[in-house]
């Protein structure tokens, strides 16, 4: 069906190619799982499926691909819109049109295919993806998991024979992912659509996959069965990590697989007590930030209900939630810069290792420089942050907003330079992140690296109380593994960080506490280990194969596991 | 989901009409170009009259057409906004007209005298300030009105017909522009929303308000958000067809693009031949025919590059002939001249006097109206859409 022949693609002013003599075919009704970390080249290899590399792109693509038997040398992107269907990251960016039905009719309109036909095999869409229900509405008022279906079914319309999706669940809460992912599989048995699949989470994907085609980074593209793959790849989910650690073979794919291999584990397991995923303190951090009937509506609809919360030093928070629970509403509510209906937020003040210098407050009675000294928040996208040209620039201003902040603001901080108070932003980013150029432009960062520069910017200012708002969006397992040494750094210097997020691998990893928001109310608080095992949602993958021993990650496993019974 | 009886109402749309219709016809939207076709129509009869008995008859039938068969649509509720503009027009005219006085004959009735603010002799022309008369008022009144109801027929068309299907309705040549406009239409409210939440994430950064380093801090990321959408929106675009290539050369598009233009020329040079009594007669029908036949060609010939249909379109039947002729039958009314003294349609105010109702104009005007009864009822109500939520809530999760 797509067929790559010695492919290598070079883009205009790079030295090295992205892709290097890259030979593959991928069979009809395939579904191919594309892996590999960012910037490996990954969007490349999709791309170049349905010719949006180069015709769209720019650059060189030497060699030849062919899908269902067109040349994509000869064909640009538009004339194989009726063999290769394209799905991007975020479904609302590709919309033509503003109401479902009108969507899932453009491609057919572009292809000329009579109305008769249009109107049974939009009709037809609509049922295969349970859209139906949502013909007449508008576009963006859909869910994510909504939409993006939507955007799956106006490329099936033309009834493709490939399908690429790039990411088509990233920007999704774990339902919604599943919803996708649901719909997906079910065109690849169902229909015998190829479909090419390019995900971060491997974890909601990889039991579904008939071949992986992992790209280590050289330019190379290594493709196989997911059992042989994944014993050697550099990036794996957590169930493969736990079948290396446990040396089964074949590596199962599937929670119920690995529950069956897992038995003899278990029985090594049951014994031990597990160790804790992050060494808790002796006494438990004072509380830095105490938030009561803390409330948020936006035109008399409530997104937060009288939401009680305490932040401890020390401590890390994973705020978990479906999409529109509150997550994000219940974070600007505590910074002080979001609306706020009611309640009260009280920060303690002072600087661990400085003397207290002022007594602390509500961040929202305060002025903007001294509430991102209380409270530092990174919002869902951090370059809204970001408008120089390079990161020292960024970095530089950053530093000299604080000291301007800490002259104007206090009324007993005059002479206090932003040097004077802390260490400069730069420091802070080499800690975080080490051998940023500073003169890269901060758009070419790649997402983990934006991160880790606003995250600088922000801990200029010294907050204790630190606030991430979804920073592993976008993430692949090595930014989020970074992420998470991040996190514990900060924790470690007594600071209190809350982070909210979709994704219960890394909440298992980085979290003390989870608290978990539905329609705006704290339906759970409490210990990682009790709050995440409990849910059959937020279940990581390695409690799910260990239940019922409080196991959460694959380091808590090989911890425990002697040496000599990796085999058992 | 919530929406549960809406859903049930709208998978018997088109099956089964709604209860209010009586039973005889069955929902849908009219075709956009009849309305358009109605509205511009009754425009052109509106500038043949400054009658204000008229004029306010005129809106009276807006206002009626529109309660009756306008959606729930976000674009159907603007017409107040129209209304909002038309009332400003008014009252600029007649700020204006008071403040520039053009003096007073010794007939004119005194009304007020604003202080005269003498202006040097090389200005002469204009005068500002000095006494004003009530007829220049009233004059200015009703030429304002008359402007005002014109832009309440536009106003109408786009209440009543959704722009967006109007714009498809375009000719095969235009639909690289139809697309153009859909998707400045789109992206616009992203725009806003994407300033809105960078404005907000600059507290976030302490960073300054004001001046012109404040105004970098938003614009540059906003641009830079609106610049990857778009290239990300291009990319879609490509890969699902758009722009396949029909069978046109690089000379039939020249050609094409310069029938368009000078066809467009001719009728804009037509119209103004037709709307304004003083401009030759020459100017008038002959010029706006061959602008017609040259657009036509351009159209005609610019169409054959770009192969495409369209989903549903929105059929042309006797509910369209009947409101775009009603539209028409009342401009060629107050054309034609026919029962009625021409005089009535613009009374003097000299002597001032009640203006009267000419019967046929009056009854022109009412025929218009009858599209509020010939057209076809709208689709049933959209469900109610959920609030729009704040930029900082996520977007509700309905079915999860």
């Amino acid at each position: 069906m797509i067929t790559f022949d010695q492919v290598s693609v070079v883009y205009d002013g790079a030295d090295e190619p992205v892709l290097r003599d890259v030979n593959l075919s991928v069979d009809e009704g395939e579904l191919c799982l594309v892996v590999g970390h960012t910037g490996v080249g990954k969007s490349t290899l999709l791309g170049a499926v349905n010719g949006l590399v180069p015709h769209f792109t720019g650059g060189t693509l030497y060699g030849t691909v062919t899908v269902g038997g067109r040349d994509t040398a000869d064909h640009p992107p538009r004339e194989l819109a009726d063999v290769v269907g394209v799905v991007g990251q975020d479904p609302l960016d590709g919309f033509v049109t503003d109401t479902v039905e009108e969507e899932l009719a453009y491609a057919m309109e572009q292809l000329a295919i009579p109305p008769t036909v249009m109107r049974k095999r939009v009709e037809e869409t609509l049922d295969l993806l349970g859209l139906a229900d949502l013909r007449h509405r508008a576009l963006y008022e859909l869910s994510g998991g909504q939409q993006q279906r939507v955007a799956i079914g106006s490329v099936l319309t033309a009834h493709p024979r490939v399908l690429v999706l790039d990411e088509p669940t990233s920007a999704l809460d774990p339902t919604a992912a599943e919803e996708v992912l649901a719909a997906v599989t079910r065109l690849v048995h169902d229909l015998g659509v190829t479909v090419l699949l390019a995900e971060h989470r491997l974890e909601r994907v990889v039991q579904y996959a008939d071949r992986v085609i992992h790209l280590p980074g050289n330019g190379r593209v290594v493709s196989g069965p997911p059992s042989e793959i994944f014993t050697t790849s550099s990036i794996a989910p957590p169930i493969v990590e736990l079948g290396r650690a446990a040396g089964w073979s074949p590596l199962p794919l599937s929670v119920r697989d690995a529950r069956r291999a897992a038995r003899p584990l278990r029985t090594v397991l049951e014994g031990a007590a597990p160790p804790p995923v992050r060494a808790v303190p002796d006494t438990p951090g004072a509380t830095l930030l105490g938030a009561r009937g803390i409330t948020v509506a936006y035109r008399g609809v409530p997104a937060v209900r009288e939401v009680d919360l305490d932040l401890r030093a020390g401590e890390v928070t994973a705020l978990m939630g479906r999409n529109g629970s509150g997550k994000s509403s219940l974070l600007w509510a505590l910074q002080g810069s979001g609306p706020r209906t009611a309640g009260t937020v009280r920060v303690a003040r002072g600087e661990p290792g400085a003397a207290d210098r002022k007594k602390g407050g509500d961040p929202k009675k305060l002025s903007a420089a001294e509430a991102r000294r209380l409270v530092g928040l990174v919002p869902q996208t951090p370059t809204d942050l970001l408008y120089l040209e390079s990161v020292k620039q960024e970095l530089d201003q950053a530093d000299t907003e604080s000291g301007a902040g800490a002259g104007a603001g206090m009324a007993d901080g005059a002479g206090m330079a932003a040097g004077a108070r802390g260490p400069s932003a730069r420091a802070i980013l080499d800690r975080l992140a080490p051998g940023i150029d500073g003169a890269t432009h901060p758009r070419d960062l790649s997402e983990g690296q934006k991160l880790a520069l606003v995250l600088a910017i922000q801990l200029v200012a010294a907050p204790r109380v630190l606030l991430l708002d979804e920073p592993t969006r976008g993430l692949d397992y090595r930014a989020k593994t970074q992420l998470i040494a991040m996190v514990d750094e900060l924790a470690a210097e007594g600071r209190s960080v809350v982070v909210s997020t979709h994704d219960v691998e890394f909440a298992a990893r980085a979290a003390d506490r989870v608290v978990v928001l539905a329609e705006g109310d704290i339906v759970a608080d409490g210990p990682t280990t009790e709050v995440i095992v409990a849910s059959p949602v937020f279940a990581p993958q390695v409690a799910k194969i260990l239940t019922p021993l409080p196991y959460l990650t694959v380091d808590q496993v090989t911890a425990v596991l002697p040496d000599g019974e990796a085999d058992a | 989901m919530s929406s549960s009886p809406y859903t049930a109402r709208t998978a018997e749309e088109g099956t089964a009409a709604a209860p209010d219709t009586g039973g005889r016809r069955l929902p849908r939207t009219l075709h956009p170009v009849a309305w358009w076709i109605w509205a511009l129509a009754l425009a052109t009869a509106v500038s043949r009259t400054n009658n204000p008995l008229l004029l306010f008859l005129v809106l009276a039938v807006l206002g009626y057409v529109i309660t009756v068969r306008r959606t729930e649509a976000p674009w159907a509720r603007g017409f107040k906004y129209y209304l909002y503009l038309a009332l400003t027009v008014v009252a600029i005219r007649v700020v204006f007209r008071a403040v520039f006085a053009t003096g007073m004959t010794p007939d004119d009735h005194y009304l007020f005298s604003l202080p005269h603010i003498p202006t040097p002799d090389w200005y002469a022309g204009i005068q500002l300030g000095g006494p004003v008369s009530l007829e220049a008022l009233l004059s200015a009144a009703t030429d304002g009105l008359r402007l005002a109801c014109m832009l309440c027929c536009i106003g109408a068309a786009n209440t009543l017909a959704n722009p967006k299907r109007a714009l498809r309705v375009l000719p095969g040549a235009l639909y690289e522009l139809g697309v153009a406009v859909t998707v400045s239409i789109s992206v616009a409210p992203q725009l806003v929303q994407s300033v809105q939440r960078v404005a907000r994430a600059r507290r976030l950064r302490a960073g300054r308000n004001k001046g012109l380093k404040a105004l970098r801090g938003i614009v540059v990321p906003v641009l830079e958000d609106a610049l990857e959408r778009s290239l990300r929106l291009a990319a879609a675009m490509d890969s699902r067809g758009y722009g396949r290539a029909g069978s046109a050369t690089r000379r039939s598009r020249r050609l094409t693009g310069a029938l368009m233009l000078l066809g467009m020329c001719g009728l804009c040079a037509g119209a103004y031949g037709l709307l304004d009594a003083s401009a030759p007669k020459l100017l008038g029908l002959p010029a706006l025919a061959a602008g017609s036949v040259l657009c036509l060609a351009g159209l005609r010939l610019g169409g054959r590059r770009v192969t495409r249909t369209t989903y549903r379109p929105d059929p042309w039947r006797f509910a369209e002939w009947a409101v775009a002729s009603c539209g028409v039958l009342s401009a060629v009314l107050l054309f034609v001249n026919v029962g009625y003294d021409p005089a009535e349609l613009n009374p003097s105010i000299y002597p001032l006097s009640w203006p009267t109702l000419p019967l046929v104009p009056a009854a022109a005007i009412l025929l218009a109206g009858a599209a509020g009864f010939l057209a076809p009822p709208p689709a049933p109500p959209a469900p109610p859409a959920p609030p729009t939520p704040h930029i900082t809530a996520p977007r509700t999760e309905e079915s999860a």
